[in-house]
């Protein structure tokens, strides 16, 4: 049975269905963002055409604001949001195990703080075993970080490789071509699908008015996880490949990539979280708001106590410190398959699909 | 509200749509003291402007997402074809060569153009889009007089304007039930037409005109240009004529704007509600057609007609906004739209024995035609006979009526005695000077940029 057919007649899709509808007989917002043009292609919209335009969406607004059809006109048109609901809940029916997404996206936050605290208590309680090593290694020998960390890593991937497969598959994708996934980075890599079509940005925490300010907190975040990741794969290659362990001075490659990805990440959840305290949340999706947070919090926890393990080594509060960072990265990578950061990869799926329909 | 009447205002603007704007952004820019009173609320303000979706605009050579060029002589041309010589050359032209102005001054004033939208290319030449449409360039507009220290006050419904021994002194103003009386040292009427008054409609071009759908704004209901016209100033255009487009007949009453046209004309049988056939569906292409539907169906019973195609013609034109009624015969169809099922059989039935062998070519004139069949069928005859079958009710929806204020080439109206020494009008309320006859795409937003901008730098002038 397709995911489609478990599917039909859902509230989410069936809302997005009748709205496209409309856009589709006015088409004033094709410059805005990559969602109109794909639109255009069709005249009627299958379930799956509907899942592949929500998660092209990147909710800048644009076109929320340029619309003569929102409420209380009786079309009621609310595009950003009909499409978010479709998107959020197309993560959730694609999410393997089925069923662990939604229990997160409403009670996201508890349970990440309990997960957070668990395995910090965890790492506190293995940490007093006498060890013997140097640096963090003193609290927690090499082997057994690996022995937890390379599982954690690899579950979410294979996890969130089996849901976009199914994502895929619905959508109608083909087999990717080179040029599929360098325009899709291309496009991710300057976020332009919140530029408004022409870098005038996003309407976001300003009403009608065009801002980039989303744009450039989303791409803080985004270079400063991936500053983060690049630290922690370089210090590991020098681990395996040079026999170089840790602990890392600062002029060394993981400090070089680590530290500034922490600042960037920190300024970047801070920026973005004052960002949606302003903005318009009926243009967003129901029932989320919590499922949003408590990944900010998480990303916040592990950027924040990186930086602060890095800025306090060698006193006492590494004891602190390094539970609670290590306890929040193992959380973060778990968690991940049914948190919000799962827009990345279903927005690069989505953005490498519709290259595909351009040709 | 009130302490919009403590203050002695430089220039007040009646109306809120594209024409207010430019007027008050122009007038603010000097330094003047500007207050805009928009009738509507402001989920609706902009007037009709927050429906259009481009600008027709002259250009010598590429222009923004304009390619090749537009000159002054095409344009007008153009303008002549479609009023069939029902305009004042002086103020046509004046509109024509300053809108190749008034692109780049958009675009400097927070409006957005982009390129043709699909489906729309043959108007990729002469028409500049708005990106999002005309609500965005409202907004746009609106952000800027707000910087620019504008005044706005929105649910402001212009009573009257007091006008004595020819110059203005104040507007009588309505604002949440309370009744205010606005000074100014001049004033911009930019208030639009009367097609919302469907009472007025009705006076005017007959009962008939209570069937009509208005594409725009409930809000344009002619209340300042019936002042202005029982004060004795003069009047232009044919104050018994509308312009109306034949659109979807499930549309609502007021506002539906774009979504609501229906391009299946041309590829169907059109039939009244009696199922007979009344004109040739295939005279031209659609674009140069759709204007003359809205009255030919205002003149059919009931004011309603009912285009019928078949599968082979189902994606031949752009996405309806109400999904058609669909069926698996003819006579099925008719039943289902409230048709008298035999007599629509029969006149399909004549309609396809009319038809011959040929190339069908959807988007030129094919000169497939009917032969023996009253009236023709002059292009793309080709019979329904592939189910399902499709139907659409139309309506006569009207976008704008053609009785206005008489200006100048200032933008100054005339009263009684002359000129009025400080009353400008631009937009709709004074385009039948310019358009007495017909439409031409994008060219009411052309006339209300062109003399929204005058009106607001003479009555600036005027002020300072």
């Amino acid at each position: 049975m397709s995911l489609d057919q478990v599917n039909a007649g859902a509230p989410a899709l069936e809302e997005a269905r009748r709205q496209l509808e409309i856009c589709n007989a006015c088409r004033y917002c094709e410059g805005y963002c990559a969602v109109f043009p794909a639109m255009t292609r069709q005249k009627a919209f299958a379930d799956g055409d509907l899942t592949q335009l929500a998660n092209l969406c990147h909710n800048c607004r644009g076109c929320y604001y340029a619309c003569q059809y929102t409420e209380p006109h009786e079309f009621a048109l609310n595009l950003p949001a009909a499409l978010a609901d479709v998107r959020v809940e197309s993560w959730e029916r694609y999410a393997w195990p089925t069923g662990l997404a939604p229990m997160f996206q409403r009670n996201g936050l508890a349970i990440a703080m309990a997960v957070i605290a668990g395995f910090a208590l965890l790492f506190a309680a293995v940490a007093a075993l006498p060890g013997g090593g140097e640096g963090f290694y003193a609290y927690l020998s090499h082997g057994a970080m690996v022995a937890i960390f390379l599982p954690a890593f690899v579950f979410p991937m294979v996890a969130i490789g089996i849901a976009l497969r199914r994502y895929w598959a619905d959508v109608g994708g083909k087999a990717l071509r080179a040029s599929d996934v360098t325009g899709a980075l291309h496009d991710a890599g300057r976020m332009k699908n919140l530029d408004g079509g022409q870098g005038q940005g996003c309407n976001f925490e300003d009403g009608d008015r065009f801002s980039n300010a989303r744009r450039i907190a989303h791409q803080l975040i985004l270079y400063g996880f991936l500053l983060c990741f690049a630290s922690t794969s370089v210090a590991t290659l020098m681990h395996y490949l040079m026999g170089w362990e840790a602990p890392y001075g600062f002029w060394t490659p993981p400090k070089m990539l680590g530290v500034p990805g922490g600042i960037l990440l920190v300024a970047g959840v801070l920026w973005m979280a004052s960002l949606k305290v302003k903005a318009d949340h009926d243009l967003g999706a129901k029932n989320v708001a919590g499922g949003e947070i408590w990944f900010y919090i998480v990303l916040l926890v592990v950027a924040a106590s990186g930086l602060l393990l890095y800025a306090l080594g060698g006193t006492g509060a590494v004891a602190v410190m390094l539970p609670l960072h290590l306890g929040s990265v193992l959380t973060f990578f778990l968690l991940m398959p049914y948190s919000k950061m799962v827009h990345g990869f279903f927005r690069l799926a989505a953005l490498m699909r519709d290259r595909q329909d351009k040709g | 509200m009130s302490d919009l009447a403590g203050v002695d205002w430089d220039l007040v603007v009646v109306g809120g749509g594209n024409a207010a704007l430019c007027a008050a952004i122009e007038a603010a820019e000097t330094g003047a003291r500007v207050v805009l009173l928009e009738g509507a609320p402001e989920f609706y303000r902009g007037g009709n402007s927050r429906h259009t979706r481009n600008f027709r605009c002259m250009h010598r050579g590429p222009l923004s997402v304009l390619t090749d060029a537009y000159g002054e002589d095409e344009y007008y041309d153009d303008l002549i074809r479609v009023t069939k010589g029902q305009t004042d050359e002086g103020l046509a032209r004046l509109a024509i060569t300053t809108s190749e102005d008034c692109l780049p001054w958009m675009e400097n004033h927070g409006v957005r153009f982009q390129p043709s939208l699909s489906g729309t290319l043959s108007l990729s030449r002469t028409n500049a889009f708005f990106l999002g449409g005309g609500k965005a360039l409202v907004n746009a507009y609106y952000n800027t007089a707000e910087d620019l220290g504008v005044a706005i006050a929105y649910e402001a419904q212009v009573k009257h304007v007091v006008v004595t021994g020819g110059r203005f002194e104040a507007v009588e103003v309505e604002i949440g039930g309370e009744r205010l009386t606005i000074r100014g040292r001049a004033v911009v009427l930019a208030s639009g037409g009367f097609q919302s008054d469907l009472d007025w409609l009705a006076r005017a071009w007959g009962p008939a005109a209570r069937n009509f759908l208005i594409r725009g704004t409930p809000y344009n209901r002619g209340v300042v240009l019936k002042d202005m016209l029982d004060q004795g100033a003069e009047s232009v255009g044919d104050p018994t004529q509308c312009h109306a487009v034949a659109i979807d007949g499930r549309a609502p009453q007021y506002d539906g704007g774009i979504v609501t046209r229906l391009d299946c004309v041309p590829f169907s049988v059109v039939v009244n509600r009696d199922g007979e056939r009344f004109y040739d569906e295939g005279e031209d292409v659609w674009p140069k057609r759709y204007a003359i539907w809205g009255r030919l169906v205002a003149a059919q019973p009931d004011q309603v007609g009912y285009s019928l195609i078949d599968a082979k013609s189902r994606d031949l034109f752009m996405p309806s906004v109400f999904p058609p009624i669909e069926a698996g015969s003819i006579g099925e169809l008719a039943e289902k739209m409230g048709l008298p099922r035999e007599k629509v059989e029969a006149t399909v039935a004549a309609f396809n024995a009319a038809c011959r062998p040929g190339t069908f070519h959807p988007t030129e004139l094919d000169g497939l035609a009917t032969e023996g069949l009253e009236p023709a069928k002059t292009n793309w005859a080709r019979p329904l006979d592939t189910p399902p079958y499709y139907g659409y009710s139309l309506r006569p929806g009207v976008t704008f009526t053609y009785l206005g204020l008489k200006v100048d080439d200032t933008a100054r109206v005339t009263g009684p005695e002359g000129r009025y020494e400080n009353v400008w009008a631009a937009g709709e309320i004074m385009a039948g000077s310019i358009l007495g006859q017909g439409y031409l795409a994008g060219f009411g937003m052309t006339i209300g940029t062109v003399f929204g901008r005058i009106a607001g730098r003479e009555a600036a002038a005027h002020v300072a």
